[in-house]
């Protein structure tokens, strides 16, 4: 009964889009406020029914109802609550419906919070994000569906793929898709506004804080699926360049520049044109992404054609709506109006810069992504394109955009000085050089990159620093006077430096554990131990151990440094019996922001275990950094003239004049 | 600065760096891509010493032998011709005989190829898509055995 519950909630959601899909457009051509009014109260019931079929395949979940096949092929009544529940999004279909669940939720907000907007934007935008929806609703019921029944229920389920059993999967798959799936918002706006053929500076106000709030779950699901992949995986690395983590890295770099040049549009008027088309970009990633997850066609690109619905269907949505989309936009965008006048050198024109950059570093990542696929398709030949090509195509251009960084927020709107800001940033250049040259000094001329590496890290940092500081008047005025100054500055200042100094910081981490990580490989018997780093590893023994749904076994190792412990690491085995598969559980011992890392390989004949330990400096950095950054997206989102639906007084009776 | 010189500057800047990343992309695609091969293809074309490789086979049943210091052999069989693979380091989990493998590394000048890095699926039902295309080739894979 539960699952045809939220089978026919989903419909029901179906039926409401396609009425959402049409009826708001056509108020907002004849003007007529019943059928735009329509459209908020459809999207909220839209969430409303989702919120239902979720809750009735998670109900499935947690009671083992495994006559739903989804729940037979991904849980098992052994499993822990928390992987039953993570389980509803462990798989395919249910990944698909935490999607829909999500756009739904971002369009009710939508209605909810969109009092203030005009009203056949808000039609319009509703609408787009309803033919969005019911296309994705669709693709679920015609080829994912996760309700279905089987004919003869089955008293156990397959279990959970014990590499996703683990807690990384409650909060990165929900992270990433509130990222992914926030930037549709943007898309319907840009859509909306190419409907409308009319554009300004408030339509970037009312769009800055989606597109921020998307960029913030963005940012910490890739730094949470990194983090995941780094314990997880046995091999220490945070970033493999695999086709799925450059699905996210994508929207992210088009998202960023997206959150810099709304901001030109917001505060000049200017870009306009560029910025509907990064709105359109950025989704149409988000897209591409899901699409290169969800077809399967990264597994095999013939696995593709042998089972090509799903794939078609989603190939079908990418090419209209991106293709609709640019199509739109090559017709309408003629029509917007030109914006306001820039010198080169100005705040607009480094805001340039930064999407010049960005977008060529999105477009990098996107060749390597996309290459090897079309290469098979075309020749036949396989190839990978791992991290050496990223780091010789994507990393120069990186680099290249961090030594701009410090220079945007310092130069003025319109036309900047230069020199002048060049002469205000000597500090910075100065820690820079120092701090390279340091590096250059202790570790020699090898360490080229590295000291490249940190020495822009610290300009950037330093650079956000002289930001505040300069805006502030620390240091030249008296410091009552600075602080009331500094409770003055626009939150969305406060936020603009701590996005860079997290940058910088996970900059420091990348470097720092590149540079510097150690490892070592070794076979130990019982109380034999290795030196790595100024610690003493040493083996104590394995004992074994029952978990709900496997058993493991459970080496022991102490850690000590100068004859002192510092502790103990428990690295481990785990088989699962449903599955009869064994994982590996790393175990990490983090030493202020360094980190001990020991996964235990084979089990050798004689009682010994092959371990790979490593010493990472600095890591952690690489997620507070990504942290920061998402601080400082909090924070831009917290200035009062960000706020959802609060237009300046000005522009309110602007608005009501319409 | 009028408004075309702006345009003009502007469309100059873009181009300088949209060509070093085409630039840098093509110098790229030259050094750092690595080719997958089967066993058969090997057979047929061998490839200088000092290339950089993926092969993909299933490790062949009775092949594997460890030695001290973590050095272990093994063969990769695409069941009709077989490479013989050292590497050194702790295998990963799922690594088994008879299950699909992919091995990457280079060629000896001696001819033994040495791998740096050794893949295994992910769990039982996924097989490394070029192991699965290479067994097809090869003509023994029957359709249904894995996801």
């Amino acid at each position: 009964m539960i699952p045809e519950l939220g089978h026919y909630a989903l419909v029901l959601a179906l039926a409401l889009a396609l009425v959402q899909s049409i009826a708001p457009c056509v108020g907002a051509h004849r003007r007529d406020g019943a059928l735009m009014q329509l459209a908020a109260s459809t999207a909220v019931m839209q969430f409303g029914f989702v919120t239902i079929s979720f809750a009735a395949l998670t109900a499935c979940y947690v009671t083992s109802d495994f006559s739903v096949a989804t729940v037979f092929e991904n849980s098992n009544s052994q499993m822990p609550l928390i992987y039953k529940l993570t389980s509803v999004w462990g798989n395919h279909e249910g990944s698909m419906l935490l999607w829909v669940l999500i756009l739904s939720l971002f369009g009710a907000l939508v209605a909810v919070f969109g009092g203030n907007l005009p009203p056949t934007l808000k039609a319009n935008v509703l609408a787009v994000q309803s033919w969005l929806a019911a296309a994705f609703y669709l693709f679920i019921l015609f080829t994912s569906n996760p309700f279905l029944r089987l004919p003869h229920p089955p008293f156990e389920g397959r279990d959970l793929n014990p590499i996703l059993q683990d807690p990384g999967l409650a909060v990165h798959p929900p992270l990433l898709y509130l990222g992914y799936v926030g930037f549709s918002i943007a898309f319907s706006f840009a859509i909306a506004a190419l409907i409308d053929g009319r554009i300004d500076a408030a339509w970037a106000r009312w769009v800055r804080p989606w597109t921020l709030a998307a960029w913030m779950f963005l940012t910490l699901g890739i730094a949470m699926g990194s983090y995941w992949a780094y314990y997880t995986l046995g091999w220490g690395g945070f970033w493999f360049w695999d086709p799925v983590e450059n699905a996210s890295l994508m929207p992210w770099l088009a998202g960023t520049a997206l959150l810099h040049s709304a901001a030109v549009m917001e505060k000049r008027n200017a870009l306009k044109i560029w910025t509907v088309l990064l709105a359109i970009l950025t989704f149409s990633l988000s897209l591409i992404g899901t699409f290169l997850v969800r077809s399967g066609v990264l597994t095999s690109v013939h696995a593709f054609a042998n089972d090509p619905l799903r794939g078609v269907f989603i190939l079908a949505i990418l090419v209209a709506f991106i293709g609709g989309g640019l199509a739109l936009f090559a017709w309408r965008a003629p029509l917007l109006r030109r914006g306001g006048l820039f010198a080169p050198i100005s705040r607009e024109g480094a805001l340039i810069l930064n999407n010049l950059l960005l977008t060529t570093s999105c477009l990098t990542v996107l060749v390597g992504t996309l290459y090897p696929l079309a290469l098979e398709v075309a020749t036949g030949a396989k190839i990978s394109v791992g991290p050496p090509f990223f780091n010789l195509t994507f990393v120069p251009l990186f680099l290249l955009l961090m030594s701009a960084v410090p220079f945007g927020p310092l130069l003025a709107w319109k036309r900047g000085d230069l020199a002048g800001v060049t002469q205000r940033l000597t500090a910075a250049f100065a820690l820079a050089i120092l701090g390279a040259a340091a590096t250059l000094a202790v570790q020699g001329a090898a360490a080229g990159l590295t000291s490249l590496g940190l020495g822009l890290a610290l300009f950037v940092m330093t650079g956000a620093v002289v930001d505040v500081v300069e805006r502030t008047g620390l240091f030249r005025l008296s410091p009552g006077a600075a602080l009331s100054r500094a409770r003055g500055l626009p939150r969305a200042a406060w936020g603009t430096a701590f996005a860079h100094v997290g940058l910088a910081l996970t900059l420091i981490g990348i470097v720092a554990v590149e540079s510097w990580a150690d490892e070592r490989i070794v076979a130990l018997k019982p109380s034999q131990s290795v030196a790595l780093s100024g610690y003493d590893v040493t083996f104590d023994g394995v004992t074994a151990r029952n978990g709900p749904n496997y058993r493991e076994r459970v080496a022991t190792f102490t850690v000590r440094k100068g004859g002192v412990a510092v502790g103990v690491m428990t690295p481990s085995k785990r088989s699962f019996r449903a599955r009869e598969m064994t994982t590996s559980q790393t175990a990490l011992m983090t030493l202020g922001l360094s980190q001990l890392y020991l996964a235990l390989g084979d089990v050798e004949g004689d009682g010994a275990v092959v371990v790979r330990l490593y010493h990472k400096p600095l890591v952690l950095l690489i997620w507070i950094g990504a942290a920061v950054m998402a601080l400082g997206g909090a924070l831009s989102l917290s200035d009062r003239r960000l706020r959802v639906g609060a237009p300046r007084p000005a522009l309110r009776s602007a608005i009501a004049a319409e | 600065m009028t408004r075309r010189q702006r345009r003009l500057a502007l469309i100059g800047v873009s181009g300088l760096v949209l060509l070093a990343a085409v630039g840098l992309v093509l110098s790229a695609m030259r050094d750092s891509i690595v080719f997958f091969v089967s066993p058969s293809e090997l057979a047929a074309h061998h490839p200088a010493p000092g290339t950089r490789l993926r092969i993909g086979g299933l490790v062949k049943p009775g092949s594997l032998a460890r030695s001290g210091d973590l050095q272990v052999r093994f063969a990769v069989t695409d069941g009709t011709h077989d490479i013989a693979v050292q590497y050194r380091g702790a295998l990963p989990d799922l690594f088994r005989e008879g299950q699909g493998v992919v091995a990457e590394g280079r060629f000896e000048a001696d001819g033994r190829f040495v791998a740096d890095t050794v893949l295994a699926k992910h769990d039982e039902r996924y097989m490394p898509r070029e192991v699965v295309e290479a067994l097809k080739k090869a003509g023994r894979w029957q359709e249904g055995e894995a996801k």
